[in-house]
């Protein structure tokens, strides 16, 4: 099994569910994070006092799946959330060495 | 501008004496004398007193509350509303008496009417109209809701760091020695500005300017906040702002179109001209932002109402709409320059620029009353005002006001700090004042 994490612009989320759904991805979990690459933080001002932001706000989403579609997976996610422009995001690739459903006890890959 | 004689019982019982010694012209007399209180008026009064009331809660809780951070909300409309609360009890029991009761001297007025002793349902006020009044209870709250706004905009700039025992004890101080005496010089017919002769139509000087330079005295003391100015210390809802600027604005209709005393064309001068030179002040203000290089903001636009709302204050029945317009837009500027320059120039941590908008707002607004008042400029002055002769009387009750509003800001910053300490902890103040002064926090989610 692999966990593929993907940093992504919030405004594509949509776009890759969609794309995640049609490999055959059942769940994932996606939360609102922070934080900074290449891409340069916004200024905000208030009444004159300047604050620099370096965090960019991004979407984390986080797929586990079966170590055969795990490819398929990242070219999903490459593809829908591609703009071309910096501040795309990263994905990366995790090995994991157990699955569990809480409600019936299944493993591994039958509990994906 | 505003004139506030009581024509109290005892009026009648003299006219009653002269009425057994010489019946028929004596008669007439008091038959002419005798104030007639309109159904209109009243009513009018009384919205007023209530307008001014939503300026406070919830207008000033959330335009202040918005500003400060998530962890300081509860604390910042606490200490408005508490506050508030504390002026309106201590002006019925001797704050009326001191601005506005009889005899006195140029400073404060007697105080035959500590606990408003001797007023009834009967007791009437006089209006700017001879004969006619309003009921004196509608008076004594509308003035109420006056000092009890003023205290409550001081705090901007001690809010974050302030203990609220602290800001009790100096509310109390502060509307004692700083507010009644200056409300009474202005506003009361024996008052010192009264009689020279300074044009204030609703509080430019007794409220704006008396705030704004007793918030700055006050900040100075109490010092900055911890991370004050390299922190990223940011407004954690300019949609609480913007909601709390829209009370403020329709608010203030009682306030200056209230202070006229009557629903007449007065009121109505001042209820065009809070529309007007607030608008400017709006626009204004983002446009000062435009051409420095800035986007215009939010934050900006309604910084900018509040600075228009403040500069017509005084000149709200003493000038024309354009004047109006003028002064709300000169004002507005001037009070982006004085938070986005002069403040980090100077380094004081005016935490949501009371002094900035209301002090410089407001004198901006007293003097620039004098200008707008003269008839060639579309204002109400008779055709023989002199504009440099009121420029010279507006001066002197700015900087009077100044003087006195300094020192007494310093004698009640001082009582607080020796009956509280003044300053929460370190620790409480990092953690927000919420937690470590009321022991809730604002949002729980």
């Amino acid at each position: 099994m692999k966990l593929v994490i993907a940093i992504i612009k919030p405004f594509k989320l949509d776009e890759v569910r969609e794309a995640l759904t049609a490999v055959g991805v059942a769940g994932m979990t996606v939360s609102e994070v922070k934080g900074f690459g290449r891409q340069k933080g916004q200024t905000e001002i208030y009444r004159g006092a300047e604050y620099s932001t370096n965090m960019v706000p991004k979407i984390k989403i986080e797929v586990v799946c079966g170590s055969d579609v795990a490819d398929r997976v990242v070219e999903a996610v490459q593809a829908a959330a591609n703009t071309g422009a910096i501040g795309d995001g990263k994905i990366f690739v995790l090995d994991v060495g157990q699955a569990v459903r809480i409600r019936t006890g299944e493993t591994d890959d039958t509990a994906l | 501008m505003k004139r506030f004689d009581t024509i109290a019982a005892s009026g009648a019982a003299l006219a009653l004496a002269a009425t057994t010694a010489t019946p028929a012209w004596a008669q007439a007399a008091a038959a002419a004398a005798a104030p007639t209180v309109n159904k209109g008026d009243t009513a009018w009064m009384m919205t007023s007193t209530l307008l001014v009331l939503m300026m406070i809660v919830p207008g000033l809780a959330l335009f202040y509350g918005g500003l400060t951070r998530a962890k300081n909300m509860l604390s910042t409309m606490t200490q408005i509303g508490a506050v508030a609360c504390l002026a309106m009890l201590i002006w019925v029991m001797y704050g009326y008496t001191m601005a506005f009761g009889d005899g006195g001297n140029d400073f404060i007025s007697g105080f035959g009417k500590a606990f408003l002793a001797g007023i009834t349902p009967d007791s009437v006020a006089a209006t700017f109209t001879p004969g006619i009044a309003i009921p004196e209870y509608v008076f004594v709250c509308f003035q109420m809701t006056f000092a009890a706004i003023t205290v409550a905009l001081v705090l901007g700039s001690v809010v974050e760091r302030m203990k609220f025992s602290a800001v009790m004890v100096f509310g109390a101080v502060w509307l004692t020695i700083v507010y009644f005496p200056i409300a009474h010089m202005v506003w009361a017919s024996g008052g010192l500005f009264f009689k020279m002769g300074a044009l204030d139509f609703a509080g430019g000087t007794v409220v704006h300017i008396n705030a704004g330079v007793s918030a700055l005295a006050a900040s100075l003391i109490l010092g900055k906040r911890i991370g004050y100015p390299t922190e990223r210390i940011v407004p954690h809802s300019l949609t609480m702002t913007g909601i709390g600027t829209g009370l403020l604005w329709v608010g203030w209709f009682g306030f200056n179109a209230g202070s006229a005393l009557e629903a007449n064309g007065s009121a109505a001068l001042a209820m065009i001209n809070t529309f007007v030179a607030t608008a400017a002040g709006g626009l204004f203000w983002m446009l000062a932002e435009r051409l420095n290089g800035h986007k215009g903001s939010a934050l900006g636009f309604c910084s900018g109402i509040v600075a228009g709302l403040v500069a017509v204050t005084p000149a709200a029945g003493n000038s024309g709409p354009f004047g109006a317009i003028v002064l709300g837009a000169v004002a507005s500027v001037i009070c982006f320059y004085a938070v986005s320059v002069l403040k980090p120039k100077l380094g004081y941590d005016d935490a949501l620029d009371a002094f900035g908008v209301h002090g410089i707002g407001g004198m901006v607004g007293a003097i620039g009353t004098a200008i707008v008042y003269a008839p060639s400029l579309g204002g109400p002055g008779k055709p023989d005002f002199a504009i440099g002769h009121q420029l010279s009387t507006q001066l002197i009750a700015v900087v009077t006001t100044i003087v006195w509003a300094t020192i007494g800001t310093i004698i009640a910053t001082y009582a607080a700090k020796a009956l509280t300490g003044l300053r929460v902890s370190q620790d409480v103040e990092r953690e927000g004042l919420d937690l470590g002064e009321h022991g809730e926090r604002a949002y729980n989610n």
